[in-house]
């Protein structure tokens, strides 16, 4: 362990020419600190300072101790049935009440306790959970250079925590220093964006040596930062030691939540706290959420209320008639009634006063139109039903041990009624793990695996008939599903040819391109391998998945890269000549990061030969035109093969390489140099200009195919929803290729759709961006975002005429942030509804919940979002139905969302059987409530015509409270429970076929996916 | 998860959904017919079976001198309030037969008269001062001293006081009053240590006066009286004659008519009725199970000859409301 900590000791910022380049300065934004907005103090390691800024601790429930009992109660009588009731129950204490009190106060204690044991039980849950994350530990600073562990819930601002290896940050953490010199550290943001690649943090130079406990001893220094605000990707703020001020950026800040990984440990000052940290001020308190059904089912209530209130009237009119008639000038009619000496409720010589007071006893009565058990029954019959969907063993994930779980059992059958899917990608369309599986090397396509998307195309063409019985038998396709999962594989490699494998290669006609392809692959990357001494294995830590794949499958065809120091990579390659394994050392020179404007990729190593070559690989968008003239050998194959695979939804990279003689790379070295230490503000141009001077005259080797592992059964899934009529969203964090990419493998997008993309790419707005003129950027940004929105539109109307052609949206963060604007949003809304597909990438959390928001309030129709990460919580929460995966990590999703399920396709069975039979239920329980109710409400007011409108009820008491809440209720709940219109097996193909007759222009088809019985009844009162 | 799998828990228990084919449905209406018809033949012909004599006798009984001022005659308690009226039998009545008076535009079901009783009261000695739910007549003033009624409250003070003697062949037919009430009520609603008292002592008198010297639970009128009816027009039990009655007897009715139905508007009845597997007389519920077994045969028979004249393939999709009319919304 210890040699391997020492190994490991290199100054990674070294291979990162980007990335960590982009340090701040102390102008432009960091001007504002000390301002509004920007008026944060931090003192760091000062026991003494007070500082009023809020404590670690969390609380996520909705009551507490004592608020419980008021703030419930008040829950419990806002609703109007309720609050009727409560006002009825007060009345019922006076003379006025047709019955005894207790009957009309029992039946209300029985159902308002109920449901507050009810939220009491679900409350205490999240106190739970709350307490075990404000007690988790870390070691925190107590003085004099000791570090002693405390609960998370007692770290205060300007605390120094040590947070070690595969730990949680405990809150918004100013990265000081770590276990490496440079005070780099890798954090997992699985929990904040859901992705699982390592992100790197580095401190600031001045801090980096505090490596050790006892440094500070001494240690103060002032933070002076932003105020606390949801933006996880920005922060600003200024670090003052030692008489300095050093800028601060996003890359110093550790975020509560994320992990520590691949770092012994961190040394870091807190900033901000509890409810303070981003992720916290990012989470929006938990909306109560209510169905649609239940909405509509207000609406028919408070038509009823009318309804009582127009009967209660008309029968005090009456009785107001009735009594002036029993006293005839002093004489008495009824005389058995003693019309002479009554009591002001009845007596003939006050009429008016009479019938007002009747007014109210006739409320009580016919109180009986309003379903006191409506919401009490509702609530268990839905809680039973999610008995059903916990206990369903087709969406039990058996491999995980994780069964779906409906957390709020508000909304089961809001799950039948769902418009618009809002998904997440990495972690719900996609198992976040890239697999290498096909490859082109010398125009030649290795790799028979087949991907899911093969497999679906498969499906499509294959006869009517067996895709029927797909349908049909559900049993058997999950065995297939179930079989292709227990195959054992190497995680990221999923590649079988046998002309490569196993050292044949040597056989191939174009060996030595072949091996430089594959030494490509082994050294072009910045990954991390880490040795296991006991069995010699190597893992690696890589940026990103696709990465990771690649050094695997290099390692798996024979070029095992295994160590990595600061200026060399060490490969065990097959060598063709020999046979045997040699270890071959690549002294690594220069490494040109990727990022999203290169598009690439390269190295520039020398190898033990004293050969220079740079290797490069990078999209092909970018590639084909670096290739030399003498490099172009095999472009053609290559391309059809590119385009083969990217049909098959498959990551494409192209791999090419250069070989340089020793005073190109001096030449091309000093001008690198001198870039890199430039400290203009267009430093990052000036790498970018001289990279590119080098990445030419390529010769080109192949290409490799990755496939972003979509889980099991997605296209499948999406499909059949997609058919059902339901459209699906895309919100990712990802980047625009990969989200595209994504989608073709998903069947969201496809060969032949017309794309639009709304971007900020444009070169002006980068130009304004280098500028710097915030006003003129925002300006400019808004103008395109909004021209090019436009311009999507008329294209759509354009074509809407002509051709059947399906349109699909991509957008980016950027643009989506003012697309967003209330002045576009419509607009943009417009345009996204009338596409097939739309997919937004680079979108932040906020961004997220927004655009759910949006869709939710824009179409009124119903919004499901699924997603797995922490970043999905804003969007889950702000849909209609949050379903959050329950994935190997990251429990936030799941505990903000309403039902959790393991896997993406049992969506499909939730939606159209659990959802149909549910709002199926729902919808007939509702309606046979108020049938029985009315009728009987009915009776009462009928019987009023016999006994002269006297108020006297034609049942007795208890009868009367408890045919409501018991007698009749037990028919109905078993309705509501075990109702099947349809058996499961059918409901798959019953929909589609519905939803097809209904695009087919024939509108709502009775006995489908809504229930006509509810919509005939719904739309008398709506 | 496995463990607790069960057909139950799945949803996947068996299940029988009943699709309505011509057969199926000519099947259930023949059936209905076949079981309704006969129930209903029976049930009236039971209701006919009843042989029920109805008298109306509050405007007969009223003397022509005081035709035009009913309501004086009943409240003066000086005329002579003895009426005898003759009936005639027409077929055989069978021993029992049950003597009713019949009120109608009597409201025993008002709110007002409802409440005004204590249960308590009547059930309990101890109780007796447990009066507050039958103002007006809870207390009464005697020698200044307010003493409260036993029983109180609306119900019992307008007890009804009509009573009826009949002669058969100038013989006294028996009319046993006992065993009227239900005996639930005479053993545990009305108490047999509780005795009337206070009752009708003063003021404004209502119906009948009570014997001070029987305890409630013996006084059967009352009982019957205390259990009010639900609608306006109602029979309550006056006795049973355990005698039967031949066919074309003339009988003789002796009614004192005492109650005060005048001022309200109100008719009064003298019922002899006797009583089968059905009851009284009902015939709505014969009549009702002939109409609707009558109903279901003709359906029967009218679906069994459009199955036969022009039957449609099952299940034919062009029937559909979207392709019967395609292109159209709805």
């Amino acid at each position: 362990m210890r040699g391997r900590r020492r190994m490991r000791k290199i100054r990674l910022s070294k291979i990162y020419s980007f990335a960590l380049c982009g340090k701040g300065t102390l102008e432009g934004e960091h001007s504002q600190i000390g301002g509004q907005g920007f008026s944060r103090v931090v003192f760091c390691n000062e026991e003494g300072v007070m500082q009023n800024y809020s404590d670690n601790s969390v609380r996520s429930t909705k009551y507490t101790a004592v608020s419980f009992l008021p703030k419930s109660l008040f829950e419990q009588f806002r609703r109007v049935a309720n609050f009727y009731f409560l006002v009825i129950g007060v009345l019922a204490m006076t003379k006025l009440a047709p019955y005894t009190a207790v009957s009309a106060i029992v039946p209300l204690c029985v159902i308002v306790g109920a449901t507050m044991i009810k939220e009491g039980i679900e409350d205490w849950r999240r106190k739970t959970q709350d307490i075990e994350v404000n007690n988790r530990k870390v070691k925190v600073h107590k003085g004099d250079g000791v570090f002693e562990y405390t609960e998370w819930k007692n770290l205060r601002v300007g605390n120094i925590v040590k947070v070690e290896k595969d730990n949680f940050f405990p809150a918004d953490l100013l990265l000081l220093s770590s276990s490496y010199e440079d005070a780099v550290c890798y954090v997992e943001t699985m929990n904040l964006d859901g992705e699982t690649n390592l992100k790197l943090k580095q401190g600031l130079d001045v801090t980096s040596s505090l490596q050790d406990d006892s440094n500070f001893r001494d240690f103060k220094a002032v933070v002076k930062c932003e105020d606390p605000n949801a933006n996880l990707y920005s922060f600003i703020g200024s670090l003052e030691f030692e008489e300095q001020k050093y800028p601060l950026s996003p890359q110093q800040l550790l975020l509560r939540d994320s992990k520590l990984r691949n770092t012994d440990y961190v040394f870091g000052a807190i900033i901000f706290t509890g409810h303070d940290t981003k992720v916290i001020q990012n989470s929006t308190d938990p909306p109560s959420k209510r169905s649609k059904i239940e909405r509509k089912m207000d609406r028919i209530i408070y038509f009823l209320f009318c309804l009582l209130f127009l009967i209660a009237f008309v029968g005090s009119i009456l009785f107001g008639i009735a009594t002036k008639d029993e006293l005839d000038n002093g004489v008495m009619k009824r005389w058995y009634l003693r019309p002479d000496d009554s009591t002001i409720f009845f007596d003939p010589k006050r009429v008016a006063s009479a019938a007002i007071f009747h007014f109210l006893t006739a409320l009580m009565l016919y109180g009986f139109f309003i379903p006191i058990s409506l919401y009490f029954s509702i609530e268990l019959v839905k809680v039973l039903q999610s008995i059903f969907i916990n206990q369903d063993v087709h969406m039990y994930y058996e491999e995980a041990d994780k069964p779906a779980h409906a957390r709020t059992s508000n909304l089961n059958e809001e799950l039948g009624q769902v418009d618009t899917i809002l998904s997440d990608k990495t972690g719900t369309l996609t198992c976040n793990s890239m697999e290498f599986i096909k490859c082109s090397i010398a125009g030649v396509a290795y790799g028979q695996g087949v991907t899911e998307v093969e497999q679906a195309m498969d499906r499509k063409i294959g006869s009517p008939l067996t895709h029927e019985q797909v349908y049909g038998t559900e049993s058997e396709s999950d065995e297939n599903r179930k079989s292709s999962d227990r195959k054992t594989r190497i995680k990221g490699f999923n590649f079988t040819d046998e002309r490569i494998m196993n050292g044949n290669w040597v056989n191939e006609p174009h060996a030595d391109v072949i091996q430089k392809f594959f030494r490509v692959l082994a050294i072009c990357h910045t990954a991390i391998p880490e040795v296991d001494e006991d069995t010699g294995n190597v893992s690696y830590e890589a940026e990103s998945p696709d990465e990771a794949a690649f050094v695997i499958s290099a390692k798996e065809i024979g070029f095992e890269f295994f160590k990595r120091t600061q200026t060399s990579l060490s490969v065990n390659e097959w060598d063709p000549v020999s046979g045997n394994k040699v270890e071959r050392m690549y002294q690594l020179l220069n490494v040109l990061e990727f990022n999203s404007s290169r598009k690439r990729m390269s190295v520039i190593v020398k190898d033990e030969e004293g050969r220079i070559s740079l290797l490069c690989k990078g999209a092909d968008s970018v590639m084909f035109e670096r290739l030399a003239l003498n490099g172009r050998e095999f472009e053609d194959k290559t391309l059809e093969h590119v385009q083969q695979y990217a049909d098959a939804g498959l990551r494409t990279l192209i791999l090419a390489y250069r070989e340089l003689d020793e005073n190109e790379y001096k030449e091309f070295n000093n001008a690198f140099y001198e870039a890199k230490n430039s400290v203009t503000a267009d430093q990052e141009t000036l790498i970018e200009e001289v990279s590119n001077k080098i990445e030419r005259n390529l010769i080109l080797l192949g290409a490799t195919a990755v496939e972003d592992k979509l889980q099991n059964g997605v296209p499948d899934c999406i499909e059949k929803l997609a058919r059902a009529g339901i459209k699906i969203w895309v919100l990712t964090g990802d980047k625009m290729e990969t989200a595209i990419n994504i989608g073709f493998s998903c069947c969201l997008l496809r060969q032949g759709m017309r794309q639009i993309i709304i971007h900020l790419d444009a070169p002006e707005i980068q130009a304004l961006e280098k500028g710097g003129d915030k006003m003129a950027i925002s300006k400019a940004s808004r103008e395109s975002v909004l021209r090019q929105i436009s311009e999507a539109a008329l294209q759509l109307t354009a074509s809407r005429g002509a051709s059947q052609q399906a349109f699909a949206l991509i957008i980016d963060g950027k643009s989506l942030a003012y697309a967003l604007d209330d002045s576009m949003k419509n607009l943009f809304l417009e345009l996204a509804i009338r596409c097939a597909s739309v997919i937004c990438c680079r979108s932040s959390p906020k961004q997220k919940a927004l655009v759910t928001k949006l869709v939710k309030s824009g179409t009124r129709k119903t919004t499901l979002a699924i997603g797995d990460g922490a970043n999905d919580v804003g969007m889950l929460q702000e849909a209609d139905i949050g379903i959050g995966i329950s994935g190997f990590e990251g429990m936030q999703a799941v505990m903000s969302s309403d039902i959790a399920i393991a896997q993406f396709w049992y969506l499909e069975r939730l939606l159209l059987v659990h959802g149909h039979w549910c709002y199926r239920r729902m919808s007939s329980m509702i309606c046979y409530f108020f049938y029985k109710n009315i009728t009987f409400g009915f009776t009462l007011f009928l019987y009023e015509v016999y006994a002269s409108f006297s108020g006297e009820p034609a049942y007795n008491d208890w009868f009367l409270s408890l045919y409501s809440i018991l007698f009749s209720s037990l028919p109905v709940i078993a309705l509501g429970v075990f109702d099947q219109d349809v058996s499961a097996s059918f409901l798959n193909y019953t929909n589609k076929e519905c939803k097809m007759s209904s695009s087919a222009g024939a509108g709502s088809s009775a006995g489908c996916s809504t229930d006509s019985l509810v919509r005939q009844w719904f739309s008398s009162f709506a | 998860m496995n463990s607790n799998y069960s057909r139950f828990t799945q949803q996947e228990l068996p299940a029988w959904q009943p699709i309505l084919t011509p057969r199926w449905v000519i099947t259930i209406f023949t059936l209905i017919a076949l079981v309704f018809i006969p129930v209903g033949l029976a049930a009236f012909s039971a209701s006919q079976r009843v042989v029920e004599v109805e008298y109306e006798y509050d405007t007969e009984c009223i003397p022509d001198s005081y035709k035009d001022n009913a309501t004086a005659y009943i409240k003066d308690d000086n005329t002579n309030k003895t009426c005898t009226q003759k009936l005639s039998i027409k077929s055989k009545m069978q021993a029992p037969i049950f003597v009713y008076y019949q009120l109608d535009n009597f409201y025993q079901n008002h709110r007002r008269y409802v409440k005004s009783r204590s249960d308590e009261q009547l059930r309990t000695k101890d109780k007796e001062n447990d009066v507050s739910s039958c103002s007006p007549e809870d207390y009464v003033t005697i020698n200044n001293k307010s003493e409260p009624i036993v029983p109180c409250g609306l119900i019992a003070w307008s007890l009804f006081n009509d009573t009826y003697k009949i002669q058969n062949k100038d013989k006294e037919v028996v009319i046993n009053k006992t065993n009227i009430a239900w005996a639930s009520d005479r053993t545990t609603k009305f108490g047999s240590d509780v005795y009337p008292k206070n009752f009708q002592a003063s003021g404004l008198i209502g119906g009948a006066k009570l014997d001070p010297t029987k305890p409630l639970s013996e006084q059967e009128d009352l009982i019957v009286w205390m259990r009010t009816a639900a609608l306006p027009k109602f029979r309550k039990l006056y006795g049973k004659i355990e005698t039967d009655l031949e066919a074309n007897d003339e009988i003789v009715v002796v009614i004192e008519n005492n109650y005060n139905t005048y001022e309200f508007g109100g008719k009064k009845s003298l019922v002899l009725s006797t009583a089968t597997w059905i009851g009284g007389r009902n015939n709505f519920l014969g009549i009702a199970y002939v109409v609707i077994g009558s109903m279901s045969l003709l359906l029967a028979l009218g679906f069994l000859l459009l199955y036969i004249l022009k039957p449609r393939p099952l299940g034919d999709p062009t029937y559909l409301s979207w392709n019967k009319n395609p292109g159209g919304l709805r």
